[in-house]
C-alpha cells in the first residue's frame, strides 16, 4: 500500500491560482467523497488552507492515482488542466511521507515553525474521519505526522521564537504606527488565523478590538474574549473609519472591501494610516485597495517577505528538526511497507511454526519413551492443525489483497498474532545531542 | 590661514568623519557607529561655534554675511537642530540623512572666497543677526523635516513594495516620521515667520518700505506660502504622510533655491554682491 500526495503550494503557486483550487470548509464531504469513489483511490484526506491545497491518498496503483487525483482537482473547480499542471508537485512513497512530516512540523511553512499548520492539518483530518473517507493508513500516517510535529516542537527552539503570519503582521503594523496601544483593530470574519492574529496584537497592546462576523451571535462570542465590540456585519464599512487595523479571514468568494469604499473610509479618516491584513483565500480586499495612499494592504504571500527576512537565526533548528523528521520516516515506512500480504502471511506461518517447534520440543523431552514413528505422526498432526487454522485466514488475505480492506486484515491478523511489526508509535530517543551540522553525536 | 579658516576645516572633517558614521551604521546596520557618529557630530558641532565665534570677534560683525559665511552658518543651524531632535528621537538614521546636507553645505561653503569683506553699512545693525538667525533657525528646521520626508517616501515605498530590505528595518516608523515632519512644521513656520516680519521691518528702517518684491522677498512668499499651506492643509484636511512628505520635500527646494540661486544669480537686496559691498 503507497501514501500519495498531490497539491499546491506556496512555494509553487501564487495566491491567484491558490485562490481558485481552495476548498470550502463548509463543503468537504461533496469532494472527499468524490476523491474517494475515483478507482485508484483507496482513502482521502484533503488539506486546504490559505497556504497550500494538498490531497493525501492511499493507493495500491501510484501512476493512476495521481494522474486521477491531478484530473480530478482541475475538474472539481473546473479549471483547465493546463493552467494547474506547471504548478502541481506530486510525492509518492517515502517522499511522501516525508512531505507530509515536513508540513505538519511546520518545516515547508511559510513562516518556518508557525503553530497554524499543525491545527489546519488536524481539522482536514477530522472532516475525513467525520465522512469516513480515512481508513487505517491515512489514520495512523496523520497521527504520526501529529506525533512527528510534537517532538520537532518540543526537541527544537523553532517556533519558540515566535514566528508565525500573526507576528509578522504586527511587525510590519509597528514599522507603520510605532506604537499599538492607542490602536483600534477589527476582525472581518472569524477563521482560526485572523483570531490568532487579533490576540497577537492584543498581547501587544492593542485595547480596542471590533468583531464583525455574518454570523453575529459568533462575532458576539468572540468579541466578548477580546472584551470588544461586535459589530453587524452589513455596517461594518461604518465603523472602518475609526479602525487602524483591519483583518479580514471571510470564506466569501468575492471581496468585501472594495477600492472605492477603501478610499472612501482613508479620506473620512483624514488620512490617517489603515494596515489591512488580508489572510483570506479568495482574497476579500480588493489587492488596488494597496494603491491608495496610506492604506497598507497584504495578503498571506506578502507575509512571506516579512517572515523570508527573519528566518536566518532559525535555520539550525531547520536543520534539527529535519533530522527528526527523517528519523521518523523511516519508523514509518517500515511498518507501511509490513503491510503486504506476502510477508505477513510469510510472518505469520513463521511465527506458528515457531510456535509448534518449541511446543513439540518441550512435549518431546516430557514422553522419552515414544518411537520415530509415533513422533511423525505428532508432528504431522500439529502441522496439519496449524495448516487448517491458517488456511482460511491465508485465503482471505489474499482475496482482499485488492480491495482497501486489506489493510485492516493485515494489521488485525499482526496484532492478534503479535508479528513482528514496526509500531509507527513506539517512542523515538529525543535528539539530544545536536552539533548543529547535521551530524548527530551520541556523547 | 586665519584661525577661524582652521577651526572650520577642522569642523568640516568631524562633519565628514560623523557623516561616513552614520552612513555605515544605516547601510551596513552597526549601532556602534551610529553612537561614534553622534559623539563626532556634537564635537564637530561644539567646534564649529567656536569657530564662528572666533569669526564675529575677527570680523567685528555676525558671521552671516557672505556666501561662505552663510553657507556655514546654514551648516551649524541644521547640525544644532539636529541634535536638538536626536535628544528626543535618538535616530541616528535621521542623522544618515542630516549630516550629508550639512557636509554639502560646508564643502560649497570651503570653495567660497574666506576672507573677511568691510560690511555693507545697511548689515550694521542688530537687525542683521536677529533676521538671519531666525531666517536660519527655520531653514534648519524645515531641513530636518525635508530629511524626514524623504525618510518617510523610502519607508513607505518599501512598506507598499513590500520589500524588506536592510533600509526597511532601520528607517523608523512611519507615524514617527509624519510626526517629526509635524514638529518640524509647528516649529518651523513661526520662526521663518518672524524672520521674515523682522525682515520687513529691518527694511522699513532702512529703505522707507516694508515689501519691495525683490526676488528673495518674493521666493520667500512663496516659500511661505507652501508651507502655510501644508500646515492649514494638516491641520484641517488631514493631509499627512505621503502628500505632508512630498510638501516638505518640494518647501526644503524651494527654500534653498531662494537661499541660494537668488542670493547668487539674481539681483536685488539680498544678492551676496551687494550684501558684501562689492
Amino acid at each position: 500500500m503507497n501514501i500519495i500526495v498531490v497539491g499546491l503550494s506556496h512555494r509553487t503557486t501564487p495566491v491567484e491560482i491558490r485562490e481558485k483550487v481552495a476548498f470550502a470548509p463548509t463543503e468537504m464531504e461533496k469532494p472527499l467523497r468524490q476523491m474517494l469513489a475515483l478507482s485508484a483511490v483507496n482513502e482521502a484526506v484533503i488539506v486546504s488552507t490559505c497556504n497550500r491545497v494538498e490531497l493525501y491518498a492511499c493507493t495500491r496503483d501510484i501512476d493512476n492515482a495521481i494522474a486521477q487525483l491531478r484530473r480530478f482537482l482541475a475538474d472539481y473547480h473546473g479549471l483547465d488542466d493546463a493552467v494547474l499542471a506547471p504548478h502541481l508537485y506530486d510525492y509518492y512513497g517515502e517522499d511522501a511521507i516525508r512531505h507530509v512530516f515536513r508540513v505538519s512540523s511546520s518545516l515547508d511553512s511559510m513562516v518556518l515553525g508557525e503553530p497554524q499548520i499543525l491545527g489546519q492539518i488536524k481539522t482536514a483530518y477530522s472532516y475525513a474521519t467525520e465522512h469516513k473517507t480515512a481508513g487505517l493508513i491515512l489514520n495512523r500516517f496523520l497521527h504520526k505526522a501529529f506525533s512527528v510535529a510534537k517532538r520537532v516542537r518540543t526537541e527544537t527552539s523553532i517556533a519558540s521564537s515566535a514566528v508565525s503570519v500573526s507576528f509578522a503582521a504586527v511587525e510590519l503594523a509597528r514599522k507603520i504606527f510605532e506604537k499599538l496601544d492607542d490602536k483600534t483593530v477589527m476582525l472581518i470574519g472569524a477563521g482560526e488565523m485572523c483570531e490568532l492574529a487579533a490576540r497577537h496584537f492584543v498581547s501587544n497592546g492593542v485595547r480596542s478590538v471590533l468583531v464583525t462576523n455574518r454570523t453575529f451571535a459568533r462575532a458576539e462570542k468572540l468579541a466578548d474574549e477580546f472584551g470588544g465590540r461586535p459589530v453587524p456585519f452589513a455596517e461594518f464599512a461604518d465603523y472602518l473609519p475609526q479602525v487602524d487595523i483591519v483583518l479580514t479571514s471571510t470564506g466569501a468568494p468575492d471581496f468585501v472591501l472594495s477600492a472605492d469604499k477603501a478610499e472612501e473610509v482613508i479620506r473620512r479618516r483624514k488620512n490617517k494610516p489603515m494596515f489591512m491584513i488580508d489572510i483570506a483565500v479568495p482574497r476579500d480586499i480588493d489587492p488596488r485597495v494597496n494603491d491608495i495612499d496610506n492604506i497598507y494592504l497584504y495578503d498571506v504571500d506578502d507575509l512571506q517577505g516579512v517572515v523570508a527576512a527573519n528566518l536566518k537565526g532559525r535555520k539550525k533548528e531547520a536543520k534539527k528538526a529535519e533530522m527528526i523528521v527523517d528519523q521518523e520516516i523511516g519508523q514509518f515506512f517500515r511498518w507501511l511497507g509490513s503491510l503486504d500480504v506476502v510477508p505477513t502471511v510469510v510472518a505469520l506461518r513463521k511465527k506458528l511454526e515457531d510456535i509448534r517447534r518449541s511446543e513439540l520440543d518441550k512435549t518431546f523431552g516430557n514422553l522419552k519413551g515414544l518411537d520415530e514413528k509415533e513422533r511423525k505422526a505428532i508432528e504431522a498432526l500439529t502441522a496439519a492443525i496449524i495448516n487448517k487454522v491458517l488456511h482460511q485466514p491465508t485465503l482471505l488475505l489474499k482475496q482482499s489483497s485488492n480491495d482497501a480492506t486489506s489493510d485492516g486484515y493485515i494489521d488485525a491478523v499482526r496484532a492478534l498474532f503479535n508479528l513482528e511489526t514496526p509500531n509507527p508509535d513506539d517512542e523515538i530517543k529525543p535528539l539530544d545531542h545536536f552539533d548543529g551540522e547535521g551530524k548527530r553525536s551520541h556523547g | 590661514m586665519s584661525v577661524n579658516l582652521l577651526l572650520f576645516k577642522i569642523t568640516l572633517l568631524l562633519y565628514f568623519v560623523a557623516t561616513v558614521c552614520y552612513l555605515i551604521d544605516v547601510l551596513a546596520q552597526k549601532d556602534v557607529a551610529g553612537k561614534m557618529a553622534r559623539w563626532v557630530l556634537s564635537g564637530g558641532f561644539l567646534l564649529h561655534c567656536i569657530t564662528l565665534g572666533a569669526r564675529w570677534i575677527e570680523a567685528g560683525h555676525a558671521p552671516m554675511a557672505s556666501l561662505h559665511e552663510s553657507l556655514s552658518f546654514f551648516a551649524w543651524a541644521i547640525v544644532g537642530i539636529f541634535l536638538l531632535f536626536d535628544l528626543r528621537y535618538r535616530l541616528a538614521v535621521l542623522g544618515a540623512f542630516c549630516t550629508p546636507l550639512a557636509l554639502g553645505l560646508m564643502i560649497f561653503s570651503l570653495g567660497a572666497p574666506g576672507e573677511i569683506k568691510e560690511l555693507n553699512p545697511i548689515l550694521d545693525t542688530w537687525w542683521f543677526p536677529v533676521h538671519v538667525s531666525l531666517a536660519f533657525a527655520g531653514y534648519a528646521v524645515f531641513a530636518i523635516a525635508f530629511a524626514a520626508g524623504v525618510m518617510y517616501l523610502i519607508q513607505e515605498r518599501l512598506l507598499k513594495k513590500k520589500r524588506f530590505s536592510g533600509l526597511y528595518f532601520r528607517l523608523p516608523a512611519l507615524n514617527t516620521l509624519d510626526s517629526i515632519n509635524y514638529k518640524c512644521l509647528s516649529f518651523g513656520f513661526p520662526l521663518m515667520t518672524m524672520g521674515i516680519v523682522s525682515g520687513a521691518i529691518w527694511a522699513n528702517m532702512a529703505w522707507g518700505g516694508y515689501w519691495r518684491w525683490d526676488p528673495k522677498e518674493t521666493w520667500a512668499l512663496i516659500t511661505w506660502f507652501l508651507y502655510a499651506a501644508l500646515l492649514h492643509g494638516r491641520l484641517t484636511v488631514g493631509w499627512r504622510g505621503r502628500r505632508a512628505a512630498i510638501f516638505s520635500i518640494i518647501g526644503f527646494l524651494c527654500l534653498l533655491f531662494s537661499f541660494l540661486c537668488v542670493n547668487w544669480f539674481l539681483s536685488g537686496e539680498h544678492s551676496f554682491r551687494v550684501l558684501a559691498g562689492g
